[in-house]
This record gives structure tokens, sequence and C-alpha cells, in this order.
């Protein structure tokens, strides 16, 4: 379907991460005077492929080849050499210098071998300016601007390298709908002056509005190329679903919950700009899942309960009485009874090169000392229970936490928190890159400490577990609750739709069955 | 208007350093028996200096977010070697102080060799090599001795036209001649960007490595530059273990006074050199106020902490309490 010959062609394209395999015989070709774009859900290999294209990750297998000519990047610098630029997700700016430095940083202005500080602010002002962000002073330092502005600063940096395929990767998800109007009028103009652009959004209607062509990831693999617009938003969702189930869930308690009293409620929670006039309240018994796409204020949202974010307005209610978390050691104060299951185990969950007994112990120390001593047979004691409920498979207690398995060390980093019989359990997308067989147990354990009473929130990037998990799912988008989803309206298509924020279609798919 | 806030913002931690030394320096005069002559800055300038060149060669490793405990100890073996080299005719002279730099740069070198290509860390790094570099300088100077081109050493420690002191001079020379070009060279910039955020100067395709490289070697060269005029003050050489441990770490708290940040990314050369000289001059007060000797490292304590709490502030702002421990 391209009229133009493809600039740059990636075939057979595979990556893996240990296990966990990203990508796998993915094609694309990019031609020039194109806006192309790419969807797909979290985790189907988009970012893989644009890390691949920009010369950040080596690939396994498959070849790429521009202008005919096979090539590969060794590093970010080697993709820029050959016109491909990147505006990442994750931010590439150095926050410690200005604006202007920031935009010449890989190649300079030089004069007598020193950087050419006129000429540099100048090419920066020309860039600003091309990118339609001229109220950004070019000598203001990145790290005091917004990120809105940040982000505009990125898109000029781009283009001041003067790509031939310039890579936009989310690249607007921060922006004010000015800026957006703004940015596409730039890109518009930079395809009307022969740019390859690959554009990744999950805003349908930005999509709609500026990709000539779209490719849809699924599982890794690129599965439908089509010219944009020829798809309707449903077609699409479909493209996007259609994975095979491959996970046993316990069977969701059926007792009416409605009844009982919420154990954890906000209302009108607000922090800075991710986290927007959030309420919502859990009852004791109960699994509410939080769904969307990834970095919608998801994460912020669970360290708001725990008392790690400063500045919140807005109300915590625990048991129906305001409550003021200031900190995690706040939090898990029995009056509270609160534990966060973090997303990172390695830095935020466990203490690596200690031993498994010390990390099992950590929060529940002030129980089982006496005198400020630590009793170790009473310490022994809970570490067995734990060990023994969670069955956790270690060559002893006393080996460094760090040579478990990693689904192992997810169960200690469980495990720790539930020596102290939480009432609330927050849990930041826990089952990432864990075994299918550690994952299954750790579902039965939801429903488990549900049905003893607990009020379980539960944040997954996976949307199987969040149908088969949870008894309730809040669908965040930009900071705000979209929609609830409540018992058999949780399902994949309704999940989706609302995470991409399409409504009347979405909505009306929400009631049907999953097949 | 906005022109002015953008470079202010910039220059604060020098601005704030100059400020402080300029304070501690009138105070120090005015109650000077002698008050502001000539001799008074002379003698000032040459103590100052010293600490000036060490410190800013501490910024440059600084900078990069690493830190370099071995400057000191460079510092006192460039000035044993000095002692046996920088003597004879001008031409032996010359090689001599030739060969004294050339040293400090092997030095800073082999530190940023390990550190960058071995990926060890800085700290660990440079005490080992530093405790090397003093195990050499004490082969070099068992006993305190030695001598030096003592035309050289008078005329570098002396005053221009009468007033102005040379060694002042000189550090003003170096300040041209090395940090200028380096901090508006590309290697700087990238210097700056490694200490700032590693990873998107990595991102950015910037020259990571040898801009860490050139860091740490041209801090070797700048802690020898001390040693040199450490000789031509003394006119000896001696291996003083805690001499070279003072100025390590009378460098660090130079560094943080002059605005630079230990965290890497911010500050410049230039602050780290008032930083010196303000701390000297802390050090100077209590002897015009006659107080004993023995409260000076108590009141350079108190000072050093009240300036580095100013820069501490930022804190109170941080709103996701995570980024505390970033």
């Amino acid at each position: 379907m391209n009229e133009a010959a493809p600039l740059l062609r990636m075939e057979g394209i595979s990556k893996r991460y240990g296990g966990v395999r990203a990508l796998e015989h993915a094609d694309l070709s990019v031609s020039p005077g194109r806006i192309h774009a790419i969807l797909g859900e979290n985790g189907a290999g988009k970012s893989t492929l644009i890390k691949i294209m920009a010369g950040v990750v080596a690939p396994d297998e498959g070849r790429m080849t521009m202008d005919g000519h096979e090539v590969s990047f060794g590093s970010p610098a080697a993709a820029n050499e050959a016109g491909i630029v990147c505006v990442f997700q994750e931010l590439s700016l150095i926050p410690d210098l200005s604006v202007a430095d920031n935009i010449v940083i890989s190649d300079p202005p030089l004069r007598f071998g020193m950087i050419d500080r006129r000429a540099q602010r100048r090419i920066a002002e020309e860039a600003l300016a091309r990118a339609g962000a001229s109220d950004i002073h070019p000598q203001a330092l990145v790290k005091d601007l917004p990120l809105s502005r940040r982000q505009m600063v990125e898109i000029a940096k781009a283009l001041a390298r003067k790509p031939r395929i310039l890579i936009l990767d989310e690249a607007t998800s921060a922006l004010t709908a000015t800026d957006v109007s703004r940015i596409f009028d730039v890109l518009k103009r930079l395809r009307s002056e022969g740019l390859a652009l690959l554009y990744i959004s999950h805003r349908m209607n930005e999509i709609e509005e500026l990709a000539d062509e779209c490719t849809v990831f699924r599982n890794g693999s690129n599965v439908a190329t089509y010219a944009a617009g020829s798809k309707t938003d449903n077609e699409v969702v479909e493209m996007m679903i259609g994975r095979e189930y491959s996970h046993v869930f316990p069977p969701k308690s059926d007792r009416p919950k409605s009844d009982a009293a919420p154990v954890l409620e906000c209302r009108k929670l607000s922090w800075t700009d991710r986290l927007n006039d959030i309420s919502l309240s859990v009852r004791a018994g109960e699994v509410v899942g939080l769904g969307g796409l990834d970095g919608q204020g998801q994460r912020e949202l669970l360290l708001a309960f725990f008392g790690v974010l400063r500045g919140l307005t807005g109300e915590i209610l625990v048991n129906g009485k305001p409550a003021s978390i200031s900190s995690p050691a706040a939090a898990k104060q029995d009056e509270i009874g609160m534990a966060l299951i973090p997303e990172d185990r390695k830095t935020e969950g466990l203490m690596l090169p200690m031993t498994v007994r010390e990390n099992l112990s950590f929060t529940a120390l002030d129980r089982v000392t006496k005198a400020g001593v630590i009793d170790r047979t009473a310490e022994q004691a809970l570490i067995d229970d734990m060990v023994k409920l969670l069955a956790i498979k270690t060559a002893g207690l006393d080996i460094p936490v760090g040579a478990l398995s990693g689904g192992n060390q997810q169960k200690v980093v469980i495990a720790k928190w539930l020596m102290r019989q939480p009432r609330i359990i927050l849990l930041n997308d826990p089952t990432r890159g864990i075994d299918v067989g550690t994952k299954q147990e750790m579902y039965q354990l939801l429903r488990k400490l549900a049905d003893a009473g607990a009020a379980i929130v539960f944040y997954s990037t996976d949307y199987d577990e969040l149908i088969g998990c949870c008894d309730r799912v809040l669908v965040l988008y930009d900071g705000a609750i979209k929609r609830e989803l409540v018992g058999d309206e949780i399902t994949e298509r309704a999940l989706i739709a609302s995470a991409l924020n399409i409504e009347g279609e979405g909505a009306a798919m929400a009631g049907e069955a999953r097949p | 208007m906005r022109e002015w806030r953008y470079w202010f913002a910039e220059q604060r931690g020098t601005l704030l350093a100059l400020g402080i030394f300029i304070l501690m320096f009138i105070i120090y005069t005015s109650n000077h028996p002698a008050g502001l002559t000539a001799n008074v800055v002379q003698t000032a300038s040459n103590k100052g200096v010293l600490l000036a060149f060490v410190a800013m060669a501490q910024t440059l490793v600084v900078l990069t977010a690493g830190i370099d405990l071995s400057v000191g100890m460079i510092f006192i073996l460039t000035n044993c070697l000095a002692s046996w080299l920088v003597v004879g005719t001008g031409i032996e002279t010359a090689f001599g102080v030739v060969a004294v730099l050339g040293t400090g740069a092997l030095c800073g070198a082999i530190n940023g060799a390990i550190v960058i290509f071995g990926r060890l860390q800085p700290i660990v790094t440079t005490i080992a090599t530093g405790a090397i570099y003093f195990g050499i300088a004490l082969l070099l100077r068992p006993f305190p001795g030695g001598s030096v081109n003592e035309h050289l050493a008078d005329a570098l420690t002396g005053k221009l036209f009468g007033v102005v002191p040379t060694s002042l001079v000189v550090l003003l020379a170096v300040v041209l001649v090395v940090w200028v070009p380096f901090s508006r060279s590309v290697l700087g910039r990238a210097a700056y960007a490694a200490g700032s955020s590693e990873i998107a100067a990595y991102m950015s395709g910037v020259p990571l490595l040898r801009a860490k490289f050139a860091a740490y070697t041209l801090a070797g060269t700048l802690a020898a530059t001390g040693g040199l005029f450490l000789t031509f003050f003394t006119y000896t050489g001696e291996a003083a273990l805690a001499s070279g441990n003072a100025y390590t770490l009378f460098s660090i708290a130079a560094v943080v006074l002059g605005g630079v940040s230990l965290y890497g990314g911010r500050g410049s050369a230039i602050g780290a050199i008032f930083g010196a000289l303000a701390f000297r001059t802390i050090g100077d007060l209590l002897f015009v106020f006659d107080f004993d000797p023995l409260w000076q490292p108590l009141f350079q304590g108190v000072v050093l902490l009240f300036a580095v709490s100013l820069g501490a502030f930022g804190l109170f702002r941080v709103r996701n309490r995570l980024d505390w421990f970033q």
C-alpha cells in the first residue's frame, strides 16, 4: 500500500528479556512523507520495537534495512547519525542544563573548539519556534519547567537534529490541548517536507486525525497494518485483544458486599497534575482493581494512600474515620493496618543482599520485640507460618533474598506484609515478570485474604488478571477515574475501550459477556 | 529583566560563595592590625590559592557525580616530586615543571581509567589510589627536604608591580586557560550532563566516557599545580599525611561552599575557588580576633554546616517523598 519505497524496513525482529519475550518476528516498514501510527496494549512490544530502532537495545534476531542497505545501531548516537531520532516517553533531557544546552546537546555548534553560545542560542530559538514553543526561554533550566513544557523541549531537541525518521513515543501524553494542536500542525508540516513519522499514542482521536496508516501490535508481533480510517474503533480494539486465556482464577465470592461498611475511602483526592479528583471506596472482602493504560495515575494513587505523597488535597477515610497518613510507617500502624506491595520488588520491596529471614520480619519487628530486643523465638514462629502459608521455596532462611527466583522474591515481599495481618492491602502490579505457577498461587491468596475480610486494591497492567480477580474495576485515565466496571461488566473489550477513553461504543460494549 | 534572572539563577551558587568570601575578608582585614595592605593580601592569597587549586580539581570530578579522595595525596606527591625536579637552570626547571604537571595528569588519568573502565566506585577507587600516591611520596621524601628554583618560587609568590599577588594572577590564568575552555567545550558540557543524568546523557549520544576521563585527568593536573605552588611557598618537599588528608577534606568543603552540588551536574570551579578562599579566611578570622587556634576546626565546622544548610532548603518543596531518596 506504500506509494514510495520504504525508508526503513524491519524484518523478523525478535527480542527476549530473560525468559520474557518482548518481540517475536515483528515486521515494520516506514515510508517517507507518511505518518505511521503504532497501536497495541501494554506490553505488546511497541516500546521494545522503538528502542531497537533507536539503537537503545539490540535485537536478538532479524534485520533492519535503511535505503535498502542493512544497518544495525550500537548506540542511540549511531541511530541519530543515520537520521533516526526518537522523542522518548521517559524524557531524555538533562535536568541541570538549560533548554538551549539540551537542544544542541548531541551536536553543539563550535567556534575555536568551544561551544558557540550565540549560535547555540540561535539554533535553540529556531528549534523552539519550529516546535511551536517560542514561549519557552532558551536559558531556563529544564528542571524548573513543568512537565508539559519539558515535553515541548524534547520535541524541539529532536527537530534540531534534522531527522529523516522521527519517532514520537507517547510524546503528547503530558501536553495541553493547545500544545497538541500546535504539535499536530508541526507534524503535518514535517510530513509534507518528506519526513517519515512514527506515532505511538493511546489517544484514538489523535491517531484518527494524524495518521496515514496504522500497525497493530499484539503479544510482540505485528498483527495488522491498515490505512487509517479504514477500521472502526471497535475493530481496532478487537485486533488489540485476541489473546488466548492462560490463567486460572479462583471463583469470586458471590455473597453481596454492598451493605458492608467501607474500610478504605477517599474523597476528591488530587495531587499535582497526576491525580485528579478521585473518589472511591473499598469494602471488607472486596477486591477492587485499578485499570487503564500504564502511567495514568494508578501508582500515584496507591502512594497517596500509603502516605508517600505530600501536598495531597481531599480526604482519606479508614473505617469511616478521616485518617491522616503521613508516612508508610504511619500507614502500617494497627489503627490503619495498611500494606503496600510495591511495583519494583528489587528496589522498593526487598533489601536484596540481606537474608530471607531479615527481609521477612522487617515490617513486623515491633511485634516480636520485647524491651527493644528482638525475640528470636517469636520471630521464628511468625516466619515459619508465612513460609508455609505462601509455600516460599528457599534453600534456607539465612541466604540472601536476591538468590531466590523472581516468583519467590515476590512471595517474600507479600509475606513480609501479611505478617502484620493488614486490613487494607494495596498491590502495585505484583505479578510483573513472575512465572505462571506463582501467579496462580497469588490469585488464590488474594481471594483468600479478601474472604478473610481484607479490603484489597489491585493495580495490574494485565487485563486478564483484572477480569479474573476483581469484583470491581476502576479505569483510570489522565489521573481521574473514567469508568467503574462491576461484575460481568468487566470484559477485556470494556477495559480496553475505557482505557483508551473511547466513549459511546465502549460503553455500549461493556454489557456484553466475555466469549 | 528575564535574561538577567536566568543568569542570576545559573550563577547563584557562585555569587553566594563570592558574597560569603567578601564578607569574611572585609571582617578579616578591618580587624587586622595592619589593615588592608598589599602584604596582608599577598599572604592571604598565597595561603588561599593552594586550597583553590585543589578545590578546582575536586570540582571537575564532583561535577560528573563522582568524588576524588586522592586530590590531597596528588597534591603531596607532586610537592615531593617538585622538590627533586624543579631545580637548576631555566631549562631544567621548565622540564621539572612539565614533569610534575604530567605526573599529576597521570595520577588523575589512572583514577579515571579505573572508575570508568573498571566500573568501580569513585570513593573507594580514590581512597586506594590516594594511599598509593602517598606511598610514592613517602618513598620520594622519607624526611622533609629538597629544594626548588628560588628565583621562580619568589617570582610566583611575590607581588606584581608591588601590589597584585602573583599567585592570584596565576590562579586567574589557570581559570582562563583551563576552566573556561573546558566548561565551554563539548567535553565539559558532557561532564555536566554525566553528573546530572547519566541515562539522559547516554540517550542523547553524549561522549560520556571521554568527558569523565578528561575530568579526572584535568583534576590530577590541577592538584599538581597546587603541589607546585606548595613547593614554591615552602622551598621543600614533605610527605605530610595529615596535610594531604586535610586538603582532600577541605577541598570537598570548599566545593560545597562554592555551590557545587555533590550529586553532580551543577556548579562551577569559580564558585569552588571562592569557597576555598572563604574557607581559608574563616581560619584567619580567629587569628585576628585573638582566639585560641584550638577553636579553629570547631569554628570552621559550624560555618560550613551553616553554608551547606542554605542549599538544602529545596527538600522542603518535594511533593513525592520517594524523591528524597533519588
